[in-house]
């Protein structure tokens, strides 16, 4: 294969990590909406804040929402690539999904261990 | 001279009016645009579920507003949307993988498995849906 070198890796690590990441939220997310299904009593407020103070929860849903900001930068970054032509454009929209990203993150962690 | 002809009609970029109305996409086609729709309409609803979990579990009077929130139609509809969002990116999500593998690659296998996740993720809307309702 002829390949033009543009730089150190042709985005097999993103592709990876898409992939990987997007293993991780799928198994969440099917835990999620199996335990919504299951879920016999209303929810009260006691029950949901005991659920978020237990530790595990509160690792697997950061290890959750890592997954899925990283899942989301890639996919985005792509979208962006294929639509948004304009150097200028681009940098900047991605710049804002970056910070977007990291605003979720950052809020997910006060959220979890407030 | 023909073929210089030729050349020249090609469009360089496409239309708004070409996208919805000249070019007709077959079905994974459709998972697949679909997929990145439902992915980007989760990575902005995100802000507002993040919103909604922030609230649910800062007090108990968070907790009863935040239920009371969910109760209005528009808001239920909305969340409806997310869900079928989730469900398909998932579904789709699945199916793509499975094409990383190399399963299910040749055009019969592939438009039945997009008919699998266009139902399936509908299915899985109007389960969580009437679970929401």
């Amino acid at each position: 294969m002829t390949r033009t070198v543009v730089g150190a890796h042709y985005g097999l690590r993103d592709w990876l990590a898409q992939r990987i990441t997007a293993v991780v939220v799928a198994i969440y997310g099917v835990l999620l909406g199996g335990a919504w299904l299951a879920q016999t009593r209303p929810l009260t407020y006691e029950a949901w804040r005991q659920l978020f103070l237990q530790g595990w929860v509160r690792i697997a849903t950061f290890v959750f929402a890592v997954s899925l900001v990283w899942h989301a930068w890639v996919g985005m970054r792509d979208i962006l690539m294929d639509y948004i032509q304009p150097v200028a454009a681009r940098l900047a929209l991605q710049v804002f999904v970056l910070l977007l990203c990291a605003v979720y993150l950052g809020w997910t962690i006060q959220i979890l261990w407030r | 001279m023909s073929n210089a002809a030729a050349k020249k009609a090609r469009p360089r970029n496409l239309s708004l009016t070409a996208l919805l109305f000249d070019i007709r996409l077959p079905l994974p086609g459709w998972v697949s645009i679909l997929h990145r729709i439902s992915g980007v309409l989760l990575f902005f609803g995100t802000v507002w579920l993040l919103f909604l979990l922030d609230r649910s579990l800062s007090s108990p009077q968070g907790f009863e507003s935040t239920a009371r929130y969910v109760q209005l139609p528009l808001v239920k509809l909305s969340l409806l949307v997310m869900l079928w969002a989730f469900c398909h990116h998932l579904c789709a999500g699945v199916r793509f993988l499975a094409l990383d593998l190399h399963l299910g690659i040749d055009k019969a296998a592939a438009r039945r498995s997009s008919w699998i996740v266009l139902a399936a993720s509908l299915g899985l809307t109007a389960v969580f849906g009437a679970r929401l309702w």
